[in-house]
């Protein structure tokens, strides 16, 4: 095992090792799913007891449940049966040995980005001690967490050392029984990120840069789980605007968020796994299953995604408002080129008085992309004068693309204010001749009209990755001016 | 400058353009004036690369270049504008960023520098001034909630920017108060230079007595069928359209 890989073990800790040595020289659990499958992984990562339990008792719940065929969405049966569901980290023997191994195709998209060499090489999987920097720089940033009292670890981590935690919390928002495939990640979910802000402490940095090197093995079923304390904050970013390689097409992610009391927490998403080809050929599926719960009085959680890759998205990240006067948000730009097809949105649940929530959903479609959203807005009996305020708009570029919306309200309380705009416009000849007619290229006015329409969006983005996010929507949309 | 020689075009298989004829030279200012549906905007925005007309005939020549074979962004870049008779409005792109980009653009065809955002902000701050523009319109996004009259100084705050050679306004006049149009005015008179030409395209005489043209031409049923100079706008003004094309007949008969 080469230094790097050592030493980011000593990162994550010791059991998680094991799990990796073992599963390594066991190579990978057999292909399939049983119960049998889902008592290994539980036994590689020496869990507890409680977790084998709710991981089986998912298992068997998600037996009883059949694969939901509601959202606008087409993709060939998925075979749960020819799945790995546990593997290891590919050892350098199977990966690159350099870039000069990588597809040129990525490389070039890595460049547009501006990633740095040594990052590239990490996403594309190149076994090298690229890790090496960044491992030291995230055990500074956890060091100096853990002297706040802050959480922050692999989910498996969390499971050895604050057992306690995950109890209490792990289910509490996606139960294992909430959908096919939030059973299905209970079940067999190989790990994640785990973070825990104790009361009145504010995170001083964005949860982010870490996550660049850990999110590298966690792919495929991933889970996370945030709390943010009474009078805690907390903003996590999640992903990163380079393509990802990843050999597992099935994703089927669940993130969970409690916010207690006068809480906050903001959690920003950029996806681009790989969308597949021009002729709509591979690509990843990502069924994710995100909510957040606003638990205390005046929490407030919002969401921020950028989401450009992935064959099929299938995701609605949504907020329980649960306290009085809390607030939920959702900002999301979605974007599909070529034969993507994304059915996004979120449901924002109203159920303590004086609750607010905002929705604002930019979808861009190109090539032959179909994008959608999809809405819910309910408001139980006792949400007295909640407010809900939605807006939805599309941007089509060409004339094979498709952009659909679904909002749905249900609303039970006679105070309660609902407000829903939307709107579709395609970049028109119009804008796109006032622009080359001042001498802007066509690629870069397409660039500019798509960024302009997603800068509501963007503004809630940290800094970084705002700027990171404008340069993404470039490069996926190349090509999409004919 | 500019040569337009025979120039048929149309759109959908129906001809709009039949046959114009146009010499513009350096430090020349043109009016192309004309009815409803005689060509005058089809013209000016053929001119700029707009797609979607057909050519069946005819050339246009700028600066010794064939100005039909480049594409509207190389045309821009070479300096040919177009004051757009409806301005574009484009959500989320503050008109600070679309100009500078604009600019960056054609400064690179010309192998300059490209301006950094103080100089930039400088140089427009300048500009906006002499047209009597708020500094705020800056910051919002371009043309969204702009009146009228500041759409068209907007336009006249971009020409002033790019520094064309060759200026193309598409009735810039239309739709502007007495004031609001002098400001225009001033600013295209103050871009009146031996090395720059510009054509007016205008249904009324009214900016005519603000931007005293070299030459003008009347347009009707997609030809040029009269030639003056700034009298025949007057003269225009007195007899209309009809007075004109009539006396045209006429001469075509005899």
């Amino acid at each position: 095992m080469p230094a790097a890989t050592r030493q980011l073990d000593e990162l994550i800790g010791r059991e998680y090792r094991h799990g990796f040595v073992t599963a390594l020289e066991s190579d990978t659990v057999p292909r399939g799913l049983s119960e049998e499958t889902v008592r290994l992984i539980s036994a590689l990562k020496h869990e507890p007891e409680f977790m084998l339990e709710w991981r089986l008792k998912a298992y068997r719940h998600w037996l009883t449940m059949t694969e939901p065929h509601w959202a606008n969405i087409r993709h060939p049966a998925i075979d749960y049966q020819d799945i790995f569901y546990y593997s290891a980290p590919k050892s350098e023997k199977d990966g690159p040995r350099s870039l000069s191994e990588i597809d040129p195709e990525l490389l070039r998209t890595y460049a547009k980005l501006g990633i740095p060499l040594k990052e590239q090489e990490l996403l594309a999987g190149v076994a090298v001690d690229a890790v090496f920097d960044s491992v030291s720089v995230a055990t500074t940033f956890k060091a100096k967490l853990a002297e706040l009292g802050i959480i922050f670890c692999p989910f498996s981590e969390a499971v050895q050392q604050h057992p306690e935690l995950v109890k209490q919390y792990l289910g509490s928002v996606v139960p294992y029984t909430d959908n096919y495939f939030a059973s299905l990640n209970s079940a067999v979910f190989s790990d994640g990120s785990f973070c825990y802000i104790p009361p009145g402490v504010r995170c001083p940095m964005e949860l982010s840069t870490y996550f660049r090197i850990n999110a590298r093995n966690t792919g495929q079923f991933e889970r996370t789980l945030i709390i943010a304390d009474k009078d805690a904050y907390v903003s996590y970013l999640e992903g990163c605007t380079a393509p990802m390689r990843d050999e597992n097409q099935l994703h089927a992610a669940v993130v969970e968020l409690v916010a207690l009391e006068n809480a906050q927490i903001k959690y920003a998403t950029v996806q681009n796994w790989y969308p597949g080809d021009k002729e709509g050929r591979g690509g990843i599926y990502n069924f994710v299953t995100k909510r957040g719960e606003c638990r205390g009085a005046n929490s407030h959680i919002s969401w921020t995604q950028v989401e450009t890759g992935s064959a099929i998205t299938w995701k609605y990240p949504s907020v329980v408002l649960r306290g009085d006067n809390s607030v939920g948000e959702f900002y999301s730009v979605a974007l599909t080129n070529h034969y993507q097809q994304a059915d996004t949105g979120t449901k924002m649940t109203h159920v303590g008085r004086n609750t607010t929530s905002t929705v604002l959903s930019k979808g861009i479609s190109a090539g032959h992309g179909q994008n959608t959203y999809r809405g819910l807005i309910k408001v139980l009996p006792g949400a007295e004068n909640a407010h809900n305020y939605t807006q939805c708009d599309s941007l089509l570029l060409g004339n094979q693309c498709g952009a659909h919306t679904f909002p749905y309200i249900e609303v039970k309380n006679p105070t309660a204010r609902v407000e829903h705009e939307a709107s579709t416009s395609r970049i028109g000849e119009e804008q796109l001749f006032y622009c080359t007619q001042r001498g802007i290229a066509p690629e870069e006015a397409v660039s500019m009209i798509v960024n302009g329409f997603c800068k509501a969006v963007f503004q809630n983005l940290p800094m970084e990755f705002a700027v990171e996010a404008q340069k993404l929507l470039g490069v996926s949309l190349e090509g999409s001016t004919g | 400058m500019l040569s337009v020689k025979n120039l048929h075009a149309g759109i959908a298989g129906k001809e709009i353009l039949r046959g114009i004829d146009l010499e513009v030279r350096s430090g020349e200012v043109h009016a192309v004036m004309g009815p409803n549906g005689s060509g005058k905007s089809t013209l000016a925005q053929l001119l700029a690369g707009r797609d979607g007309y057909q050519v069946t005939a005819g050339t246009v020549r700028y600066l010794d270049m064939d100005l039909l074979a480049m594409a509207p962004e190389e045309r821009a870049r070479a300096g040919v504008f177009l004051a757009f008779q409806y301005p574009v409005e484009i959500p989320g792109v503050s008109n600070a960023l679309f100009l500078k980009t604009a600019l960056n653009g054609v400064r690179k065809q010309r192998g300059l520098p490209e301006l950094d955002a103080m100089d930039f902000l400088q140089l427009l701050r300048d500009k906006m001034k002499l047209l009597g523009m708020d500094d705020k319109l800056l910051a919002r996004s371009v043309n969204e909630g702009f009146s009228g009259g500041e759409k068209k100084r907007n336009e006249i705050l971009q020409m002033a920017v790019l520094e064309p050679r060759l200026a193309i306004l598409d009735e810039t006049d239309s739709g502007l108060d007495i004031d609001a149009l002098k400001l225009v005015a001033d600013g295209v008179n103050r871009m009146r230079n031996a090395d720059r030409a510009i054509v007016l395209v205008t249904h009324y005489q009214r900016l005519l007595n603000y931007i005293v043209p070299d030459f003008v031409h009347v347009l009707s049923q997609g030809r040029i069928v009269k030639s003056g100079g700034a009298a025949l706008a007057v003269e225009l003004e007195q007899y209309g359209y009809a007075g004109v094309e009539s006396e045209n007949e006429v001469s075509h008969v005899s």
